[in-house]
């Protein structure tokens, strides 16, 4: 069962692959084809979350984690990996919300995808990128995990350039990669400083000795430095890639390139949480490092608060919901960073679902509005799609936190145990985390506004064809969104609350002196409030802008032009880079290459031998004139030249 | 274990089918197809030979296995003397792998002079399979030369239109080198007064003389590697020889220099190769960022791959150096996998080029649009060019980075960038070939993979993802002779730095007296 939870998603993205090469004839052909495909993958999906739920029920509610070892991978003297699946209450907590969200976006992209030339190919990709998901989720090593974690940056480059006729989605799709693959350097790192600390990779082993490593100092990069807090801070580094934090994320906003159902999955739901996950999984060593919680803190908050005020004038709505997803990831580490690691993976599912939701919705629009993504164009759409129109709202509302909607008691437990930790960093993110609710609201609400309400503003054509989704595309709708409803009040106990010891078991290490989590609950009134209330003002303010004075927010651009360009352009971070490092590397390689090779290397070398030798055999030709006395003359020069030499050595 | 002499069998073999095609008689175009029939069966029936090797390994022994020993010049203690161990048992699968795909890979594009074209590889195979297999010094020096001639003339022959300038700076190059290697062989011949390879893994050879023998050495294998920066000869070699020529010189020759750093410098040459050990590592940093760097502006398919092909050479000589069993394991490990990886690579190449007669980038895009079974393939041996987790190429690379990263955490660090330079100027290469709208005219009735291509990349798929999952059967056929080989350069290198070692010793001095 375990195994097969696993590996069913698998075998649906082979058969679904394998169908993909089957030869289509003619129409009829394709769509039996097409269906089979779906059928395919999607039935492997709906399998493994119902397995899904089975593991949850033995691991979590019965208590059993357990290790399913399947053969031996990477074994060279002390580094023995094998793979394996582990599933404790993280890991079934995980297994859960993936395989469930991902079993509805299938059903969704079946829809979604419907009139795709490229059918089949689209689902492979999808059964594929779970299966990488869910190695990831249940590795039971860091290296496994890195294959899980390369595994689902293959899949995101797959599916971001899905549509491989546009060059903007293939530059993306590398971009993703490519960053990713920064932050993974970091990662590999992290992994080497762990075996060189340990003599494992194993968690089991890792876990169980990091106490007696508190103290340990390690030589490295010319410093003597803690050495868990190295490890941390480099594994941190793969997080930062995979989840797009601050410096790392310029690539999420370009993924949307991508189909909005892996939008939705890849994301917003699974993969960038995935760092997230890591953090978790590893809060034994992160524990013991206060830097790194504090790095993780910081950078989670400042990732809030940065995105958060980007997705404020975006104007493509997948890409303010991009940005969204990459500000909500800031509020997962930051509560990771101050130890409550239960409210990061609380917030975590919580988010899965109404930002899956938001974001099929947001295709749903796209559908019904002939592709259009720019809510310049949009507007006045309500009342024909009044089924999207009341999810989106349900995810809205789920997002910026108003109760009794799921982001609501995830969100306020965040920032309670911000609050509640009581130190620098944890005053700093409360700070950005309140800040960022309220940008959070107005943001949000903006979007809502912009796409359905006020006067149309997309041309007669596209107006006429608006319409709402089919049943297949609605119904897996429902389903997050009632995941988005309910699933903060049901969870809350046991997540965060008073049932939280039980359900965790031993999965999530906290210290004593770590008790934010703990203190959240009983932090003062006003500060419970406060997240709801600027919330509810954020609401407000966009209401006025877009509502009632819609002449309001180009006027304000106009006034604040600099600081509106400064956002709008995303702080420059793709034209910094661009400057910093794709330009140069291009030149570097240019130069190495014609002056370096050619140059140096050949001209000095192998060219400039044979030139040489040629030159001189030459020169030696030309002094054989074929005259004798040259040569007498010659050797005569030959002759006082070695008797000199002779005398002036017996002398000496 | 087999009593069979099956190493002087694989030796025989190829040489025998390579006289029976000089035989062949009749018209030209019945020879042709005949000379590949016998070629491919010579080919094929020496691969499945070449399996005793992999069933009959006792992987518990660090030893030489299959020996077989006859005397050549009693006198003078050299003999023709071969066997495997651990380190080179694989190299030999390599090449009996790589000869049948290479046969088959040139059925088509090969069409003057087929018979001389096929004996070539035919003795080529031969020439590999001796160098990996040698247990004499000088039985090993004819086998590591001789292999030049073969690919000279496939090169200098069969190759493209500068084929002649890329013959003789491949020539030149490798063949300067090697004659600092012959001193080199003719000095610890007469220090030990044998050329047995096994009894002079356990001769001490003079501290004092380690640091010469090992630059001659170097000069040989860093050309044949190839390191930076004696490595220009390699994209010249690869742009003009013919597919086959590539995978052979990627496959196996590249092989020689990191083979023969790991035979011969590192338990021969325990103190000197601690000496030298910053500069192998320098000049693979170097390596990775540089050629990685030139790779990324190419212009010519196979030029990028060949720079390529530096760069993951460079986790090679690097892993060796670290002289742990991780890093020395995955170097062994990144050979293979490079030797499948890269072969398979210029294979890819060569599907375009057969079709289009061009290699340059330029000349494509879009082809996923007719050729996707080309596109999955060229998928594939991406990412495991790129290291992927799942592939071959993952296992090496991150061993010889924990191996690495015990010794010199700047050095893993440096070389690991080569992992993200890898995905870029592979991507970037990915997405000018194959994506993009099919705009070009010429591009507009190119067919997919055929039957005899695909059975061409099958193996080597196989091969990519088995290594990739479940390395373990390579892994612990390494494991006995790598540990061994980490034991005696720790054991030299302790005894090299001991406080009462003989700076100087002058045995030849000695013995001419």
């Amino acid at each position: 069962m375990y195994a097969a939870t696993i590996f069913l998603p698998l075998l649906g993205a082979i058969l679904a692959g394998v169908l993909a090469f089957a030869p289509a004839g003619t129409r009829e052909a394709k769509h039996r084809i097409d269906r089979y495909a779906q059928w395919a993958s999607c039935g492997g999906l709906v399998l493994a979350a119902l397995l899904s739920m089975l593991v949850f029920k033995d691991v979590v509610l019965d208590s059993q984690p357990r290790t399913v070892e399947l053969f031996t991978w990477i074994d060279s003297g002390a580094l023995e990996i094998s793979w394996a699946l582990k599933f404790d209450a993280l890991t079934a907590v995980m297994v859960l919300m993936v395989c469930n969200v991902s079993a509805l976006i299938h059903i969704y992209s079946v829809g979604y995808m419907a009139h795709d030339t490229a059918v089949p190919r689209f689902m492979s990709y999808l059964s594929l990128f779970t299966f990488f998901m869910l190695m990831l989720v249940t590795a039971d090593n860091l290296v496994q995990l890195f294959f899980g974690w390369e595994g689902v940056g293959l899949a995101s480059y797959l599916l971001i350039g899905f549509w491989y006729d546009r060059p903007s989605a293939n530059a993306a799709a590398i971009k993703a990669f490519v960053v990713n693959r920064v932050g993974d350097f970091g990662f590999a790192l992290g992994i080497f400083v762990v075996f060189v600390l340990f003599q494992s990779v194993n968690f089991d082993v890792i876990f169980a000795t990091a106490p007696a490593k508190t103290a340990a100092t390690i030589r490295i990069f010319g410093g003597e430095f803690h050495a868990l807090t190295v490890a941390c801070l480099l594994l941190f580094v793969g997080a930062m890639g995979k989840s797009a934090q601050l410096g790392l994320h310029t690539w999420l906003p370009d993924a949307m390139e991508g189909p909005t159902p892996v939008s939705a999955l890849i994301h917003a739901a699974t993969m960038v949480t995935a760092g997230v996950f890591m953090v978790a999984r590893l809060s034994p060593l992160f524990e013991l490092s206060e830097t790194a919680l504090i790095v993780v803190t910081v950078v989670g908050a400042s990732t809030a608060i940065f995105a958060a005020t980007v997705a404020c004038v975006q104007n493509d709505i997948k890409r303010v919901i991009a940005y969204s997803t990459c500000s909500q990831l800031g509020y997962m580490f930051f509560a990771c960073g101050v130890s409550a690691y239960a409210a990061g993976i609380f917030h975590l599912l919580t988010h899965a679902f109404f930002k899956a939701l938001l974001f099929l919705g947001a295709g749903s629009v796209i559908h019904a509005m002939s592709d259009e993504q720019d809510m310049r164009r949009m507007g006045g759409i309500w009342k024909m799609v009044p089924v999207t129109y009341g999810l989106m709202w349900i995810g809205s509302l789920a997002l910026a936190g108003i109760p009794p909607f799921a982001g609501f008691y995830s969100k306020d437990i965040i920032i309670e145990a911000a609050y509640a930790a009581a130190s620098p960093a944890g005053k700093f993110a409360f700070a950005m985390g309140i800040a960022a609710a309220f940008l959070t609201a107005f943001y949000s609400w903006r979007l809502l506004f912009m796409t359905f309400h006020g006067a149309p503003r997309a041309d007669e054509k596209v107006m006429a064809h608006v319409h709402e989704s089919p049943l297949v595309m609605i119904a897996p709708l429902l389903g997050l969104a009632a995941g988005a409803a309910f699933a903060g009040l049901i969870a809350y106990d046991a997540i965060v609350g008073e049932n939280m010891a039980a359900f965790w078991g031993e999965t999530l290490k906290v210290l004593a002196a770590h008790d934010a989590l703990a203190k959240a609950h009983d932090v003062p009134t006003w500060v419970k409030l406060a997240a709801p209330a600027v919330a509810g003002s954020g609401i407000v303010l966009a209401c006025v802008l877009y509502l009632l004075a819609p002449s309001w927010p180009a006027a304000l651009a106009e006034r604040y032009r600099r600081l509106y360009l400064f956002l709008l352009n995303k702080w420059y971070f793709d034209e910094l880079y661009d400057r910093l490092f794709v330009r140069p590397a291009l030149a570097l390689g240019r130069n190495l290459w014609k002056t370096g090779d050619g140059t140096l290397i050949d001209g000095l070398g192998p060219d400039g031998l044979s030139r040489a030798v040629l030159d001189t055999a030459r020169r030696v030709a030309a002094l054989q004139t074929g005259y004798l006395y040259h040569y007498a003359f010659a050797m005569l020069i030959g002759v006082v030249g070695l008797i000199t030499w002779y005398v002036v050595r017996q002398v000496g | 274990m087999v009593d069979l002499p099956i190493l002087s069998l694989l030796l025989v073999l190829p040489l025998v089918g390579a006289g029976f095609i000089l035989f062949i008689r009749g018209e030209t175009e019945i020879v042709n197809t005949n000379v590949r029939s016998v070629a491919l069966w010579t080919s094929g029936i020496e691969f499945l030979f070449s399996l005793f090797l992999w069933f009959g390994f006792d992987t518990d022994s660090a030893g030489f296995q299959f020996t077989e020993r006859a005397e050549w010049m009693p006198g003078l203690d050299i003999a023709y003397h071969v066997g495997v161990d651990g380190i080179s048992v694989l190299f030999v699968l390599l090449t009996t792998l790589l000869t049948p795909i290479c046969v088959l890979a040139s059925w088509d594009s090969i069409r003057d002079r087929v018979r001389e074209y096929m004996i070539a590889f035919l003795v080529m195979e031969t020439m590999m399979i001796g160098m990996f297999a040698a247990l004499d010094l000088f039985l090993f020096y004819v086998f590591f030369e001789s292999v030049l001639i073969p690919m000279f003339l496939i090169i200098g022959v069969w190759g493209g239109p500068k084929r002649v300038y890329a013959a003789f700076k491949f020539f030149l190059y490798t063949l300067t080198g090697s004659v600092l290697m012959l001193v080199a062989l003719l000095a610890i011949y007469i220090d030990a007064g044998t050329a047995d390879i096994p009894r002079l893994l356990a001769h001490r050879l003079p501290v004092a003389w380690q640091p010469w023998l090992w630059l001659a050495f170097f000069a040989s294998f860093a050309v044949k590697v190839p390191m930076w920066p004696v490595h220009t000869w390699l994209p010249d070699a690869h742009v003009e020889a013919p597919t086959a020529g590539s995978v052979i010189l990627a496959g196996v020759l590249l092989k020689f220099g990191g083979y023969g750093f790991l035979r011969f410098s590192l338990p021969m040459l325990p103190a000197a190769s601690e000496t030298f050990a910053p500069l192998i590592f320098a000049l693979s940093v170097i390596a990775v960022i540089y050629t990685s760097l030139v790779a990324l502006a190419q212009e010519d398919m196979k030029k990028l791959i060949a720079y390529s092909s530096v760069a993951h050479m460079g986790f090679v000589t690097a892993g060796t150096f670290s002289f742990t069993l991780q890093g020395i394991e995955g170097a062994i490990f990144q050979m293979l996998s490079h030797g499948i990886v890269s072969a398979a690579l210029f294979l890819i190449v060569g599907v375009v080029y057969d079709r289009m007669h061009s290699r340059d980038i330029e000349t494509y895009g879009g082809l996923v649009h007719r050729m996707p079974a080309y596109a999955l393939t060229f998928m594939i041996f991406m990412l495991a060019s790129v290291g992927l987790p799942g592939t071959s190429g993952f296992i090496g690379e991150i061993l010889v980075l924990i191996g690495l990263f015990q010794v010199n955490a700047w050095v893993a660090a440096f070389t690991a960038t080569g992992v993200i330079l890898g995905a870029v100027y592979m991507f970037y290469l990915y997405r000018r070939v194959i994506f993009g709208r099919l705009t070009k005219e010429a591009l507009g009735r190119i067919g997919d993979l055929n039957a005899r291509e695909i059975a061409v990349f099958a193996p080597l798929i196989v091969l990519v993802f088995w290594m990739g999952v479940y390395p373990a059967p390579f892994l612990k056929i390494m494991h006995a002779s790598s540990a061994n080989l980490v034991r005696q350069v720790d054991e030299g290198r302790r005894m090299a730095n001991a406080p009462g070692a003989p700076a100087v010793s002058l045995p030849v001095l000695a013995r001419a007296q």
